[in-house]
């Protein structure tokens, strides 16, 4: 089985958010780069596959700048076989729809029998890229996985949506597979995991060696964000302290009720 | 501007923050002839009649039994047969698990723009634009699509007002759309998951505990609290990675975004993360023991205190007032 992990380099969940002073971006000089944490949980899930079945090759794709490199590698240290970075020199900014044109073409090139992502990045919310290259390659995808058993050219797939419900599919490979929390658990990395992932094979790739004109997909980027603002400060609220506990919520009680109506 | 809205049900109920994309749909359409929603599923044709006011002259229905059941490609093509239908330059849903499903793949196969949980949304000229959040709330994004045939948006919900104008007739069209093979993907089951309460997303009211909670037995004096006040129970990255809660209950950055009335946070620290994905609550209400604990700067009200001694009392006190 061969399967191919697509993952994508988000800012820290701990880090702040820093709009730059004429609110044309996201001030990115200080903040940790981590691998999507979602997508840790589509790495887990190829990995337990290639495991269960002995042999095959876990492929962690990213479509991202050099610095990406050293993310893929983690991924390796964790199981990944193979790394393969796709440069998005001149595309930094270009829209979910062309990120996916990119990865469709990379993930053609190596033809897969499974492909996983997370369920969606932490940095733009968007949850589009991996429904997006399954539309493009052709197949089929569920998303927002949280239990997943692949039998031959099979998968049976659950899909948590709101109210507690579940929907369970059956669904033909290949296909892509957004990862959810409840998956599994990532493992951690073992040192000689960390040594091995150095030496384990890694392709740098531009878009035009997959056949994708990036100029040509620049001009037809369709999706622009144009500035950040942030967020409206929260008015101070009252903060009771060195009362009698029973005082305290009595205040907050009635605050609730009579200040806040919501109780 | 020819807008088409697309209308979610789960068991032949309308989801009803569908109300409020037809809403803004009917005010980007301009007229009501303008504007028309597509239904999909099997015996759904009926709900037309509940979206009668609201904006749209036609409801295109793809009533079948092969819709009963959401499936991603049935529904994508049921959408995409009623945006040729109408001839819909502006595609409208709702940042659901349906729409945020659905929206992408059919952006894609149309070569098209998509913006995706907007908060705002205007038109102006050909010119789509809105606002939405990133990095779970940190960072308010400006988007525009300015180009391509069709132009794809889904809003959150509970953010756009559902108005009934009486303008639109909700007439039904039928239509029909093909379905993938079974071999593809199918639906096998939609059935309940383990939780029986609200979905945290969608819950008015919650209480949430954090590492201080110290084990996951005493997440009951929570579970107190949210019986009295009808509230749905959630926790901290930090409470979920200790095992005192389940995944589903982790609100934050990489757990759920919520936005609810009420938040209650029990020993809670307030992590960047973790108010990523509450700071949107309408009245937040912060008990810790610590008082430099960074909760209290998004708190409406805080006690410093132990949440063992606290929250107790909060459920006496609420329980008196609500019984």
């Amino acid at each position: 089985m061969k399967v191919l992990v697509l993952v994508k380099p988000t800012p820290d969940t701990e880090s702040k958010i820093r709009i730059s002073a004429d609110g044309s971006k996201i001030e990115t000089g200080d903040v940790k780069w981590i691998i999507n944490p979602y997508d840790e949980y589509a790495i887990e899930e190829a990995v337990k596959i290639k495991e269960k079945a002995g042999a095959g090759d876990v492929i962690v794709a990213c479509f991202g700048s050099d610095s990406a490199k050293e993310l893929i590698v983690k991924a390796l240290a964790v199981g990944g076989t193979r790394g393969l970075l796709v440069s998005n020199e001149g595309l930094e900014t270009a829209d979910s729809l062309t990120v996916a044109k990119v990865l469709a073409k990379a993930v053609a090139s190596e033809s897969p029998d499974l492909v996983f992502c997370g369920r969606h990045a932490i940095d733009d919310d968007n949850m589009h890229v991996g429904t997006m290259v399954a539309e493009l390659l052709g197949w089929p995808h569920v998303n927002v996985v949280s239990k997943l058993e692949v039998t031959g050219k099979t998968a049976k797939a659950e899909r948590s949506v709101e109210g507690g419900m579940v929907e369970v599919y059956e669904i033909g490979l290949p296909c892509v597979i957004g990862a959810d929390k409840a998956l599994n658990k990532p493992r951690y990395a073992s040192l000689p995991g960390i040594m091995q992932a150095k030496k384990k094979p890694f392709d740098l790739k531009k878009p035009g060696d997959l056949g994708v004109d990036a100029a040509a997909l620049k001009a037809g980027v369709r999706t622009v964000v144009t500035g950040f603002t942030n967020p409206p400060e929260k008015p101070a609220g009252k903060v009771f302290k060195g009362e009698d506990v029973e005082v305290m919520v009595d205040k907050v009680v009635k605050l609730l009720r009579e200040e806040a109506k919501v109780i | 501007m020819k807008v088409l809205v697309f209308l979610e049900q789960r068991d032949g109920k309308l989801k009803s923050s569908s109300l409020e994309a037809l809403s803004l749909g009917a005010k980007l359409a301009g007229s009501a002839a303008d504007c028309a929603a597509v239904l999909v599923g099997k015996g759904v044709e009926g709900l037309a009649a509940q979206v009668k006011g609201y904006g749209a002259d036609t409801v295109h229905v793809v009533d079948d039994a092969a819709f009963e059941k959401y499936n991603p490609l049935a529904y994508a093509n049921a959408v995409e047969a009623a945006i040729k239908a109408h001839g819909a330059k502006i595609v409208l849903g709702v940042a659901s698990p349906m729409g945020r499903d659905v929206f992408p793949r059919l952006a894609a196969r149309m070569d098209a723009g998509i913006a995706t949980d907007l908060t705002s949304c205007e038109l102006s000229g050909e010119k789509l634009s809105g606002v939405k959040p990133m990095y779970s709330g940190k960072a308010l994004a400006k988007i525009e699509i300015a180009s391509g045939n069709v132009k794809f948006a889904t809003i959150r919900p509970n953010v756009f007002p559902a108005t009934q104008t009486g303008a639109g007739n909700a007439a039904v069209a039928k239509l029909s759309a093909s379905a993938p093979a079974d071999s593809r993907i199918k639906t096998i089951e939609v059935r309940k998951g383990a939780s029986t309460k609200a979905d945290l997303t969608e819950a008015t009211r919650i209480v949430s505990g954090g590492r201080s909670l110290a084990s996951a037995d005493n997440f009951k004096i929570l579970n107190e609290l949210a019986d009295v006040i009808g509230a749905t129970v959630g926790a901290s990255r930090a409470a979920v990675d200790s095992g005192y809660a389940t995944h589903d209950m982790q609100v934050g950055q990489t757990g759920k975004t919520v936005n609810p009335t009420l938040y209650i946070a029990a020993g809670v620290s307030g992590s960047i993360q973790h108010m990523a994905g509450m700071r949107t609550s309408k009245v937040i209400v912060a008990i810790n023991t610590d008082p430099e604990a960074p909760i209290f700067k998004v708190a409406s009200y805080g006690i410093v205190g132990d949440l063992f001694k606290v929250v107790p009392l909060l459920t006496a006190k609420m329980k008196q007032l609500l019984t």
